[in-house]
């Protein structure tokens, strides 16, 4: 069973992320974001299951497609808005853009531009924890693709061999920016590398929330109980391109909308909780339309906020 | 004063700062049951706790990141890198994330990791364990560099990389680790960023840093006994450099050799040069002269090694040149 106020922050989380992202993909196109961004829409329910097994002083290491991770932790909608339009009143004062979003203030330590480079620098936080004998777990969310960097070996051998309370969140989204990840894999389910390793892999399906949180649940209290680490694959998929703008030539608008409407994790949730009489519609629409407006609000002060000074150039370089 | 070796002056430095703060830790290959592959470690973790000096394993990826994940999260680690050649299998580590993270997230983070590198050629350790690799890291902003060349620098510069909230690289020459040299009772910090005259002259500068200072010093002395007097500037910090220093002897003296073990091709007396040139061409009286060892990786045969070495007799034939 599931607390009212826990199904609550679990749908707040995931209408957040997807109105967020969404607003994003809207501006992004219009020309109104620099750089290039990555929309983590269709995995909403992985950051949220897990985050919502994590506390304000937890630990999470994110990738380029960082923006679910960063609001399922805690991050603030304007801050991060703001830093995606390259604003001044960005969480990085515009220093850092979509890839490179951090609240230190949650324990969100930072999305990574390189596909996987979170998994050490999340070892390293859980050692950390270990030295300092605090009960802080690290959470390191990496995709399909970048379960086939080395990075991934020296981490999970790492915190295997020193029993560290690391949760490896392998987002297996199916595609490796425009590559299906069957062929460059040599496992179906990087959960299986997990023997590798002296730790538990569990393979769930990534787009229900509650499969998420009850793995992430138990991978998260051992962890904490100095049971070492754990590898959980959600199985999801990916809903837009690589980046916003891909072209996408490499699968059809068909494919996508028939695997978004069979897995949308957002409609998944709501299908759930109102068969089980969890929650109402119509406290479903009033966490809708307060998400919507967050990130409305969101918008509103990113686009009236300033760009950074040129002066700023040669700021927090050095301590 | 007492009068130590390189490898004892940093192992000093280690035990002191690691019993001033808990937050300081330091992990690597072979550094705890083994002392080191030099020595410099050894018995450290009877004197500090065992707990804080970390076997790893042979994973200089993940020490390196987790290092800097450590330092995200409050901690001060110390890596060792055991030979600095084996940056190439961490880079990423150092370049994308080290040297990025404070300025990438609006100085909302510090980043207090010391990479300990011991680097340079020996006897016989052919191309990859003999390298010198410093002017990668002057290329990055983000990063301070040290290059020790004594051991009082060794302990000074170790300990102020320690208490630095920036990423620091921290050469060690593995050559210099027996040798000794007087290091001051008590407290004692190297400032970063400052270079020092070791020697004092007005013919010329001979301007360098790490094991090589010891040539230049070796040079000066021949340079002296055939009348010319020669200043030795040791850089001790590659970033940031000391530009003051460096134009200030050369505007004394007026001629100026640059000389390192790296390569000249891309090398930090590449750098200095440069700065030279920009800030100070109207007081040379010659051209700048750069010694440095040949743009080849470092060979094995004692023969082709002996070939490969920089000697004193190049420094100052060098030096002779500019008069």
């Amino acid at each position: 069973m599931y607390s009212k106020e826990l199904l609550r922050n679990m749908f707040i989380s995931m209408t957040r992320i997807r109105y967020f992202e969404e607003t994003i993909e809207k501006h992004f196109l219009a020309g109104e974001i620099p750089g290039f961004t990555h929309l983590y829409i269709g995995e909403e329910a992985v950051a949220t299951g897990v985050c919502q097994n994590l506390a304000n002083n937890d630990f999470i290491e994110s990738t380029h497609r960082g923006h679910g991770h960063c609001i399922a932790k805690g991050a603030e909608l304007h801050r991060m808005m703001a830093e995606i339009f390259g604003k001044v009143t960005g969480y990085c004062k515009g220093k850092g853009g979509s890839m490179h979003i951090a609240d230190f203030s949650v324990g969100m330590l930072g999305a990574n531009g390189v596909v996987g480079g979170g998994y050490t620098l999340a070892t390293g936080a859980a050692l950390a924890a270990k030295l300092t004998e605090s009960d802080q777990v690290a959470a390191v969310f990496f995709g399909d693709g970048a379960s086939n960097r080395g990075t991934f070996h020296e981490a999970a051998n790492m915190a295997g061999a020193w029993k560290l309370p690391v949760i490896f969140v392998c987002e297996n989204n199916e595609w490796a920016s425009t590559t299906p990840t069957a062929t460059t894999t040599a496992v179906t389910d990087i959960a299986k590398r997990a023997a590798g390793y002296a730790m538990p892999g569990v393979t769930v399906d990534g787009n229900d929330v509650f499969a998420v949180y009850d793995a992430a649940k138990k991978m998260v209290t051992d962890a904490r109980a100095g049971k070492g680490p754990a590898l959980l694959e959600c199985k999801t998929y990916r809903i837009k391109g690589h980046f916003v703008g891909d072209p996408e030539k490499y699968r059809t608008k068909e494919e996508v909308q028939k695997r978004f409407a069979a897995s949308d994790p957002l409609k998944n949730f709501e299908t759930r909780v109102t068969n089980e009489k969890w929650m109402t519609k119509a406290e479903l629409e009033a966490i809708r339309a307060n998400s919507a407006k967050e990130v409305e609000e969101a918008l509103d002060f990113a686009k009236k906020s300033a760009s950074p000074d040129p002066s700023e150039l040669y700021t927090d370089l050095y301590s | 004063m007492k009068n130590i070796t390189f490898s004892q002056a940093t192992l000093e430095a280690m035990q002191e700062e690691m019993q001033r703060d808990p937050k300081v830790f330091v992990m690597g290959e072979d550094i705890a049951r083994q002392g080191g592959i030099f020595g410099q470690f050894k018995d450290l973790g009877s004197l500090v706790g065992a707990e804080r000096v970390i076997d790893t394993p042979i994973s200089e990826t993940a020490i390196v990141g987790a290092a800097v994940g450590a330092a995200l999260a409050g901690m001060r680690p110390v890596a060792d890198m055991h030979f600095a050649d084996f940056f190439g299998v961490c880079m990423d580590e150092v370049f994308n994330q080290m040297a990025k993270i404070r300025y990438m997230f609006g100085g909302q983070t510090k980043v207090p990791v010391v990479v300990r590198a011991p680097d340079g050629m020996g006897k016989g350790a052919a191309a990859q364990h003999s390298q010198s690799v410093e002017a990668w890291f002057v290329h990055i902003p983000g990063i301070q560099v040290v290059v020790p060349s004594n051991a009082a620098d060794a302990k000074g510069l170790l300990k102020s990389a320690i208490r630095s909230d920036n990423p620091v690289v921290y050469f060690e020459n593995k050559t210099l680790f027996p040798i000794k040299g007087d290091v001051p009772e008590g407290e004692h910090l190297t400032p970063i960023g400052k270079a020092c005259i070791t020697r004092e002259g007005k013919d010329v500068t001979l301007i360098s840093y790490s094991a090589m200072l010891l040539k230049c010093l070796t040079a000066a002395e021949t340079l002296a006994k055939e009348g010319i007097s020669a200043e030795v500037l040791d850089l001790r910090t590659l970033s940031p450099l000391d530009t003051e220093a460096i134009l200030a002897s050369v505007r004394k003296t007026s001629r100026v050799v640059i000389a390192h073990e790296a390569v000249k091709q891309g090398g930090v007396g590449a750098e200095v040069a440069a700065i030279i040139a920009e800030e100070a061409l109207d007081a040379l009286d010659a051209p700048i002269a750069r010694v440095a060892s040949p743009f080849t990786p470092v060979p094995f045969s004692p023969t082709l090694e002996e070939a490969y070495r920089v000697r004193p007799e190049h420094i100052v034939a060098a030096a002779k040149k500019l008069f």
